[in-house]
């Protein structure tokens, strides 16, 4: 690993809040990101999807970023001009969103969204663009392409819906991909095939991975490293085998909210916050 | 404590306290849009103009000066005079009671009407329920104003028919809006609770149903006014509405229209008045939809 | 590590449930594509088997209006200035003295024959008379539907993307005042500026006066016929004529549709599909227009229909102030000379038209939308 694919240093962001002032959704994350697979978790307001979104600037044009550096592969994600964030979004950096029913269009045909995707990145006519939708679409295992591609999106289940997601998002050959909770909307037996369907593709492109998740085990399981994020803020990064001896109180304290076959316990802990861990962390 | 800090107390001691936290919160809500702040403000005023007509009026409305005809806003006519030689200005501020009053009644008429029978049809379901939303789907297969025309020219023309004809056209998209909220709410554990205690199907639909269609309703209501404006100026327009000589806007555009070629301020006087008034309410009807029914929006 | 061809086996599902609804998306229940044609067709059918209550509906409120309202409906229909031995065959011939069921049969059964009595201003038949004055409402309305489309959509749509921005502000305040303004007051002043002052507008009228007459009706539409006649001035006269009201009935409808617009768009461009477009890399345009625009063209229609029908309404205003000889001048005319056959048979008419259009907007968002079932 030379260069990282990601460097983020001292990211924040804030929405203005119907009150006029404005609300802090992260408060100085940093992190780097080489081809590997990096997990973030964290409840729910936590700042992870936001962190993830800022990459590709995504969010919508009242939020405020402000970051010391936010780069992508050499590109000033914060001074890049539109056209350049194009070419970055989809082309260099997927997002895989979490439910298929909401994220994929509902009114074009499966094989027309994918094409898009490609065509938006690649030369060629509609003809290459839906051979290689159709080729994507085998490439996620999904039995049988043709019918799929003239498929509309309510027609798939969601386990499909989210096959065609990943098709999509892989169709212009990114080098990372940023995964935001892309199983939560599915079925416990769907979600592990999918999971292992990004792990291989990701590991078989060599591309980078970011899985936002408020899953602790599912990301320990599949990342190499793990972000744990509260509040806007990273209380820790450590590699994935090592969560278990995690020191921060907070992932501490998330780990033990968990039920173990291994043990039997009357009652689950209450996770105890303390305020010291919203001060600013250097 | 002051007021202010007893109103938006975040731990009220009492459900008056409470209550009326909640509509000191919405009022501050309202408050911050300026343009339905200024559309109440123009309804205010206009409402006071209108019911202090004999004080604030110059001249008698009713009262020809054939001399005097035709005349441009001077100072003492302050809005001219008609074809007539009547005052515009003191016309205006009456006809601001017929046109305000029509309003008014037809409100007063369809909102109950239209909720009742919104909210047993949602509440009842099955045929009940069929048989009154085909009925208001039969009504509401006629533009307004048109059938409107029909009843108006079956009854006499005037301002009771007028508004008799609004009403009767007027309720149906009350009930649909009444019948949408009863659905949503029909199946809620309040209700199973309500239910468990034997209250009557009438009671329920009385206490329980209807208060949480009221937000939904007045937005649509102040929306309506406006409509009901145009509606009532266009019946007086075709010669429908009020009768002269009452002084009626619609109709002071109808009798004036043929110089506004040559005295144009004649009809269009009037005719900014209607503007304004309907401006109002719709400018009102936004504002208070952004802080009653967010989910509209 | 296993083999790719287990994996592939594992992952797979077994191809009936890769179409069968997962337990966890509840909601819609998914269905093989064979039956979602024929679910769309039963769908329309049982609409459409709706139609004759509704026109039934329709029958009865415009007897009602007629038979039962006024208090004495022969006087109604024939006026009160006529002599009494016609008032009295009136009585008889309406069937008068027969119970009000039997009255309501034999009406219904002249509404199925296309019988709406005869007009007395023209003592020609309803029917007839309708037939004359339908197709000048219906350029003026098409024509004026076109501008207001034209219009209105784009505007909605660019205020939608820049949301809460000065044209956002500009464009929803636009689309309040075009919402207040009655549009008889707007023709007024169209007729004072266009006409009277900048004399660029021809006066009310649909041609001028030494065209009438010199071309064959065919369709009743004046620009067609005059083209069908090769009559260029005559065409461009008309087409002057109409302008001025076609603009006035656009701009009644323009604000309505623009708020519409406005308000569809803004509601898509929150939802995660965009997202996912603009995490593609697609272009603005594209994403406002292919993507969000696709999913509002639906909505819109019905809205499009919905307001062409509300033209009708804004038709009987705007035609008393040109002049226009349509189908809404004919409605005030009648009206004002109490001649209800007349005035009961427009309505009918413009119901019957209203019911059309909603079957119409139906019928094209069961076609348009793939999620209709």
């Amino acid at each position: 690993m030379t260069q990282p694919l990601v460097e983020i240093q001292n990211l924040r962001v804030e929405f203005p809040s119907s009150s006029g002032g404005y609300n802090q959704a992260v408060r100085g994350v940093s992190m780097s990101l080489g081809r590997e697979k990096l997990g973030i978790v964290g409840e729910s307001g936590s700042g992870k999807s936001v962190t993830g979104r800022a990459l590709m600037r995504l969010l919508p044009e009242a939020a405020r970023v402000k970051a010391d550096k936010l780069v992508f592969d050499g590109v000033n994600v914060l001074s890049a001009s539109e056209r350049t964030m194009r070419g970055l979004r989809g082309g260099r950096i997927g997002l895989i969103l979490q439910d298929p029913k909401y994220s994929l269009n509902p009114v074009m045909t499966i094989g027309a969204q994918i094409a898009e995707a490609w065509r938006a990145h690649n030369k060629g006519g509609k003809k290459e663009a839906l051979e290689a939708a159709l080729n994507l679409l085998e490439q996620v295992r999904i039995r049988d392409p043709r019918r799929v591609l003239d498929s509309y999106p309510h027609e798939v289940s969601g386990g499909m819906g989210q096959r065609v997601m990943i098709a999509m998002m892989l169709a212009p050959n990114p080098d990372m991909l940023i995964a935001d909770e892309p199983t939560s909307a599915l079925d416990a037996s769907v979600q592990a095939e999918i999971l292992r369907l990004i792990d291989d593709l990701v590991s078989a492109r060599g591309m980078g991975l970011m899985l936002i998740s408020h899953d602790l085990p599912l990301v320990a399981r599949f990342c190499d490293r793990v972000a744990v994020m509260y509040a806007g803020q990273v209380m820790e990064t450590l590699p994935a085998q090592d969560l278990h001896h995690a020191e921060h109180a907070y992932t501490r304290g998330l780990l033990d909210c968990m039920p173990h076959l291994s043990e039997k316990r009357a009652r689950l802990p209450v996770l105890n916050r303390d305020p010291k861990w919203l001060e600013p962390r250097s | 404590m002051s007021r202010r800090e007893w109103l938006l107390s975040d731990t009220p001691t009492s459900r008056a306290q409470a209550k009326w936290g909640r509509r000191y919160q919405t009022w501050l809500a309202f408050r911050r849009n300026k343009l339905a702040v200024a559309g109440l403000g123009v309804i205010l005023v206009m409402l006071v103009l209108s019911l202090l007509a004999p004080v604030l009026a110059t001249h008698d409305p009713g009262v020809q000066v054939l001399s005097e005809r035709l005349q441009p806003p001077s100072a003492a006519h302050w809005l001219g005079t008609d074809e007539l030689g009547r005052d515009t200005w003191s016309r205006l501020l009456y006809g601001g009671r017929v046109t305000l009053g029509m309003v008014v009644a037809v409100v007063v008429l369809v909102a109950p009407i239209g909720l009742i029978i919104g909210c047993v049809a949602g509440y009842m379901g099955g045929i009940v329920d069929k048989l009154l939303m085909r009925v208001t789907d039969i009504f509401l297969a006629f533009p307004r104003l048109i059938l409107a025309l029909a009843f108006v020219a079956a009854m006499k023309p005037g301002v009771e028919s007028a508004v008799i004809a609004i009403a009767l056209t007027a309720w149906p998209p009350y009930a649909r809006l009444a019948r949408a909220e009863t659905l949503t709410i029909r199946n809620a554990d309040f209700i199973s609770a309500v239910q468990m205690t034997g209250a009557s199907p009438w009671r329920i639909i009385l206490r329980h149903v209807t208060p949480m269609c009221m937000p939904s309703l007045t937005v649509r209501v102040t929306l309506d006014m406006s409509s009901i404006i145009l509606t009532a100026a266009g019946l007086g327009f075709l010669g429908l509405g009020a009768q002269p000589p009452t002084p009626e806007w619609g109709t002071m555009i109808a009798t004036a229209r043929r110089f506004i070629l040559e005295q144009w301020w004649v009809p269009v006087i009037p005719g900014i008045a209607i503007f304004m008034a309907s401006l109002a309410f719709n400018l009102l009807g936004d504002g208070l939809r952004d802080v009653l029914d967010p989910k509209q929006r | 590590m296993k083999s790719d061809g287990e994996l592939q086996a594992e992952l797979m599902p077994p191809e009936g449930e890769q179409h069968a609804a997962s337990p966890s998306t509840t909601g819609v229940a998914r269905r093989a594509r064979p039956s979602a044609a024929w679910l769309r067709l039963r769908g329309l059918l049982s609409n459409l088997a709706s139609v004759p209550i509704t026109l039934f509906g329709l029958a009865v409120v415009t007897f009602f209006i007629g038979r039962v309202v006024p208090i004495d409906p022969v006087l109604a229909i024939v006026g009160d200035r006529a002599p009494q031995d016609v008032v009295d065959r009136a009585r008889l011939e309406l069937g008068l003295d027969q119970p009000l069921y039997i009255q309501f049969w034999r009406y219904l059964g002249q509404i199925v024959h296309g019988d709406l009595g005869r007009s007395v201003m023209t003592s020609n038949p309803v029917t007839q008379d309708i037939a004359r004055f339908l197709p000048a409402t219906f350029e003026l309305a098409t024509v004026a539907i076109i501008i207001a489309v034209l219009i209105g959509v784009p505007l909605g749509v660019w205020a939608a993307t820049r949301q809460g921005k000065f044209v956002d502000q500009a464009v929803r305040l636009f689309c309040l005042a075009g919402h207040s303004l009655p549009v008889f007051v707007l023709g007024l002043l169209s007729l004072l500026l266009f006409y009277a002052t900048l004399g660029i507008a021809p006066g009310p009228g649909r041609q001028s006066i030494y065209f009438d007459g010199m071309v064959d009706v065919h369709t009743g539409i004046l620009t067609i016929d005059t083209i069908i006649a090769g009559d260029w001035p005559a065409f461009w006269d008309a087409l002057a004529h109409l302008a001025q009201p076609a603009g006035v009935l656009a701009f009644f409808s323009l604000a309505y549709i623009a708020r519409m617009t406005r308000a569809f768009m803004l509601a898509e461009l929150k939802s995660e599909y965009v997202t996912t477009a603009r995490a593609k890399g697609l272009s603005s345009t594209r994403i406002v227009w292919r993507h969000a625009f696709g999913n509002i063209m639906v909505p819109l229609i019905t809205v499009l229909a919905m307001t062409y029908a509300g033209l009708l309404e804004g038709a009987v205003l705007t035609e008393t102030i040109f002049s226009w000889p349509g189908l809404g001048q004919y409605l005030t005319v009648s009206l004002l000379n109490a001649d209800m056959n007349a005035v009961l048979g427009a309505t009918l008419v413009v119901g019957l038209i209203y019911v059309a259009l909603n079957l119409l907007a139906d019928l094209l968002y069961r076609l348009m939308d793939p999620r209709v079932k």
